[in-house]
């Protein structure tokens, strides 16, 4: 287990920014880690990243426990924080550098780590120039650099992807791809295609608390929660549909179009088109709607709200 | 140990990529060039008088002494502007977790960072050291209070710094940090001013006074309770900035 979070807590004050967060992350692993704003994203990821002591609770990066033994847990570690800690007046193979010696890289290694680096990000055209004059997309670029450099076991980046242009964004997905090969990487982002793209396992945080966690394949199963679009030539009898073992439920968007809630297990949607065929309405149209990453989001950040207000 | 000199010297070099270390080094040795004309000046057209009396000070103590106190009012003055951004920019910038999240103690930093910026302080007073060696062309020098003086001055500015430094840590604003530090330097260095009211002597505010134990230093006689004084003021103030630097990650 590359990364062990056991009962995160963090207080700010009397508010609770962390409640009670729990998670692993294995080697091999792309943990996509989504929440909306102020959910506590960023700083259950500095608490990993050791830049921000939990309330409570137990970190362990490769076995090694960061609160009480940072020295040793760091050198597994990995961090691009939200602004990328970037000394402006240095150049990008100059900061490189100093990154790798920070990391305790010995000084005969450091060119070749510098130079690894610098190509894997793609930073081959602008390594002697000053990081200031850099545009945003390359200064991220560096800021992922500096997070890989010393080629770490656990690589945490928040919102990576923040500032880019399209074929940036691509290049940046693919690198992660290529990281979560042979590393462990947590990625925290709001944009859920991305975690859809290039993350094996999701995790949503909500008001501290994780709501969600699971793998990738899991989360799509979970997204056929079966929802059918139905158009017919007569209008529909809904509360006979309702009648049909495995529906859930059926909302009207039209009088002739009908979307209806099923299980997803045994073949609902047959009994239905059989249904509608027997009652004579006229089957027109019958379309599985696939519930996009988008809606789960939504309808885990907002459904549970107010209990705890 | 390794650590803290990688810091250091990255600290020293960022300081000479900027304007900020050449400008100081150039304003401090003009205006310390001047003071310094003004008293070779002041010797010369002393010089026939002096040469009546017996047992009169002689051409280091007439130049070195009003120079190297000129250059600690100086460097009061500068070093709040050099300390201010230490800690408290980095941490405005969030370039703080570059350091946080990289192996390395929170002392390391602390101390890397005070070090890379004595290493400007220290070569301001070597070139100030520089100056009196000029004289050597055509007169002679006491090198014992040279020495003595530039060992005053090397002491000063550690304290300084370290005191800096610590204000650094404390506040979100450079400017604020600056202030702060100039507000408690000026403070110590006037503090056995009062002791001069009404003949009452203040043993404390004496004791605490740095301009004491900087003349103590500057007239030649090395006191080890003057050592001790600078020492202690300056470890004191770093581990409260180690203190302070850790307790960052607490609160926020």
């Amino acid at each position: 287990m590359l990364l062990a979070a056991d009962h995160l807590f963090r207080y700010y004050g009397k508010h609770c920014a962390v409640n009670d967060v729990s998670f692993s992350v294995a080697k091999g692993q792309v943990l996509g880690f989504l929440g909306p704003n102020g959910a506590g994203k960023t700083s259950t990821m500095q608490m990993l990243a050791g830049n921000l002591a939990p309330s409570a609770g137990q970190i362990q990066i490769n076995g090694v426990d960061l609160i009480t033994n940072p020295k040793a847990a760091k050198i597994n570690l990995g961090y691009l924080p939200d602004t990328p800690p970037l000394y402006k007046e240095l150049t990008v193979y100059e900061f490189l550098s100093y990154c790798a010696q920070l990391h305790g890289i010995v000084k005969t290694a450091i060119t070749a780590a510098v130079d690894k680096a610098i190509v894997r990000c793609g930073l081959n055209t602008v390594e002697k120039r000053l990081i200031g004059n850099l545009s945003k997309g390359f200064q991220q670029r560096v800021g992922i650099a500096q997070a890989i450099i010393h080629n770490p076991a656990l690589i945490i980046l928040d919102e990576p992807t923040v500032g880019l242009d399209p074929i940036q964004i691509r290049e940046i997905r693919a690198l992660i791809r290529e990281l979560g090969q042979d590393h462990g990487v947590i990625l925290s982002t709001h944009i859920l295609s991305e975690v859809q793209e290039s993350c094996s396992h999701v995790q949503i945080i909500h008001q501290g608390q994780l709501i969600l966690h699971e793998t990738i394949a899991g989360l799509n199963q979970q997204m056929q929660t079966g929802i059918l679009l139905l158009t017919t030539a007569q209008v529909a009898d809904k509360t006979a549909l309702l009648h049909i073992p495995g529906v859930t439920l059926v909302e009207s968007i039209s009088p002739k179009q009908l979307k209806i809630h099923h299980v997803i297990s045994d073949n609902a949607s047959e009994r239905i088109a059989e249904f509608v065929i027997n009652a004579g309405w006229g089957l027109q149209e019958m379309v599985p709607i696939k519930q996009s990453i988008e809606d789960i989001f939504i309808n885990l950040t907002q459904s549970e709200p107010a209990d705890d207000l | 140990m390794k650590m803290i000199l990688t810091i250091a010297s990255r600290e020293f070099r960022s300081l000479f990529l900027s304007p900020l270390a050449w400008i100081f080094l150039a304003v401090i040795q003009f205006l310390l060039a001047f003071l310094f004309l003004s008293q070779v000046e002041t010797f010369t057209t002393i010089q026939a008088k002096l040469a009546t009396i017996e047992h009169a000070p002689g051409l280091t103590d007439i130049v070195v002494p009003p120079l190297f106190g000129n250059a600690g009012i100086i460097l009061l003055l500068a070093t709040p502007l050099l300390t201010m951004r230490m800690i408290c920019e980095e941490r405005r910038n969030k370039t703080l977790s570059l350091l946080l999240s990289a192996p390395i103690s929170n002392a390391d930093i602390i101390l890397g960072k005070y070090l890379g910026l004595l290493g400007l302080l220290w070569l301001i007073v070597l070139l100030t050291v520089l100056m009196p060696l000029s004289l050597l062309l055509g007169g002679e020098l006491d090198f014992g209070k040279l020495f003595a003086n530039g060992l005053a001055l090397g002491c000063l500015v550690t304290a300084f710094s370290a005191a800096g430094l610590y204000m650094s840590c404390l506040s979100g604003h450079p400017t604020v940090a600056a202030m702060a530090t100039f507000g408690l330097l000026l403070l110590l260095w006037i503090l056995d001013w009062s002791s001069n009211l009404q003949n009452k002597h203040s043993e404390l505010f004496e004791y605490l006074s740095i301009l004491r134990h900087f003349q103590g230093i500057q007239t030649g006689l090395i006191n080890s309770a003057d050592l001790v004084y600078f020492a202690l003021f300056s470890a004191g103030f770093i581990v409260l900035s180690i203190r302070r630097f850790e307790s960052d990650r607490l609160q926020k």
